[in-house]
């Protein structure tokens, strides 16, 4: 049951990123692919409005894990610099996976091994005719994402 | 006799220790990544996990006593990042800093890595003049900070997104320069003509930077070099968005000097080395009056000797960190 939405501008793919950040619980895990530049950080920073973190959140491309205070914890992670599942697996990534806050992972193909079976997948797309415009497909994992994506679908429907 | 402080830094990817002698004379530096220490330890290209700083520590702390030609009995202090960083990274720093410090009986210094950043350039020039504007700009930060007198800072601006070298070092991989190819992609834009294409700068109010919207540009100004079958000259790529990079760091620091009145204007961080932003910080600066200084490169990239420059300051006001001392891996500076 995937989900596809485009989106026509930064904006909206942040504020796309903010309803789905208001419906995260503890323990859940949304993983980001895409090219540079097709908006990851961008939906992420959404992500972490939705959560209720009030802080500037920027890349974690150099940094690796960026931590906020925000309604739950939440924690960005980028895996662009790593070299594969055995670093990330080195830097403590289950205790983040399997505890109280909300993690979202860029570049998650560079460490498919260690991440959770159970997760939310988000395909981030350049529109190559348009390139102001992303198309974002969301693939839940696991029966906790497919009700979430239910929950997201109403929400992003009813207009928001 | 001077004051010896023995500096820990492992906040990301190199474990360093050095030994400086009253903030002003290096008498070791030894960063992980340097040949010669690999070669004599056997490591490996000290990557981000915690476990090679673990490895690494002792004999990084060894060798920094071993070229300044002290013992461990000669040290009045012993300084450690404390943050920001990665929190697994920062906490091999602490514990082996907390553990000579409690066994030497002497004081522990919390330096902030940021800090540590700002203070290489109080390794190297000794007129600075209060308050200065600092630019920090790295793979992992790019602030413009306040320094009132040692160790009151105020935060000015920072980036919304990217970091600038996280940009060049993202502009470089897409360029097939590698990864991290900031000094190759510098390299390369000599040869290239900085106004071949108008990238644009980004529009950010204030003092705050972002450098995400012009990666993109370069990302799809090549994309559509490649539809339209021309061939990229990558050269002119690289000048002309390291000109949109450069263009929008002297601006905003120029804006931050004149805002708050100061005449010294001082570079930090792995991007403190490029040459194009000292050439060009030089020029606006001299325009105005104003005076750049800088730290030589193998100072400008993670190094330990500047934790224990920014320590000296706080052990001359008396500070001591308590043995409870903990990482914390978003520690900010000052508030904004």
């Amino acid at each position: 049951m995937e989900f596809t939405w485009l989106s026509l501008c930064s904006e909206e793919t942040e504020n796309f990123g903010r309803l789905l950040g208001g419906l995260l619980r503890p323990g859940d895990v949304v993983c980001l692919y895409g090219e540079l530049g097709a908006g990851k950080t961008v939906l992420a920073k959404g992500i972490a409005r939705g959560l209720g973190v009030t802080e500037a959140v920027t890349s974690p491309t150099f940094t690796l894990i960026n931590e906020y205070a925000g309604r739950l914890p939440f924690f960005h992670m980028d895996a662009y610099r790593l070299s594969g599942p055995r670093e990330m697996y080195d830097l403590g990534c289950e205790e983040y996976f399997y505890g109280e806050g909300v993690t979202v992972v860029e570049w998650p193909e560079r460490v498919e091994e260690v991440l959770p079976a159970e997760r939310l997948n988000i395909y981030l797309k350049v529109r190559p005719e348009e390139p102001g415009q992303r198309e974002l497909c969301l693939v839940p994992r696991g029966r906790r994402y497919e009700e979430l994506l239910g929950e997201l679908k109403e929400l992003v429907r009813a207009g928001h | 006799m001077g004051v010896k402080i023995l500096g820990i830094e492992t906040s990301c990817d190199e474990t360093a220790a050095a030994v400086v002698e009253d903030g002003v004379k290096i008498l070791s530096s030894v960063v992980s990544s340097q040949v010669d220490v690999h070669r004599k330890f056997g490591g490996v290209v000290p990557e981000v996990a915690s476990r090679r700083h673990l490895e690494l520590i002792n004999p990084v702390i060894k060798e920094a006593l071993e070229q300044a030609g002290v013992g461990f009995g000669d040290l009045q202090a012993v300084a450690v990042t404390q943050g920001p960083g990665l929190v697994g990274a920062l906490l091999v720093g602490l514990a082996a800093a907390k553990a000579l410090a409690f066994a030497l009986g002497v004081p522990l210094l919390a330096v902030n890595h940021l800090e540590g950043h700002i203070y290489a350039n109080f390794l190297v020039h000794r007129d600075l003049s209060f308050p200065l504007v600092c630019l920090v700009v790295s793979g992992g930060h790019t602030d413009l900070v306040l320094v009132r007198r040692h160790g009151d800072y105020r935060l000015l601006g920072r980036t919304r997104d990217d970091a600038a070298g996280e940009a060049f070092d993202k502009v470089a991989r897409v360029l097939e320069l590698g990864y991290p190819g900031g000094p190759a992609l510098e390299r390369l834009a000599r040869e290239g003509n900085e106004e071949a294409v108008n990238f644009p700068r980004a529009s950010v109010e204030g003092l705050d930077f972002s450098f995400s919207g012009l990666k993109t540009a370069v990302i799809q100004h090549l994309h559509r070099c490649q539809r339209a079958g021309e061939e990229v000259a990558r050269a002119d790529v690289a000048a002309s968005f390291q000109k949109a990079v450069v263009d929008v760091l002297v601006e905003k620091t120029l804006e931050a000097a004149r805002r708050t009145g100061c005449r010294d204007i001082i570079l930090a961080g792995g991007v403190a080395a490029n040459g194009r932003l000292r050439a060009a910080m030089q020029e606006g600066a001299r325009r105005e009056g104003r005076r750049v200084l800088y730290p030589p490169a193998e100072l400008c990239t993670d190094n330990a000797a500047m934790i224990a420059c920014a320590a000296y300051y706080r052990y001359l006001r008396g500070e001591e960190a308590p043995l409870t001392l903990n990482a914390l891996p978003g520690l900010p500076l000052a508030p904004a």
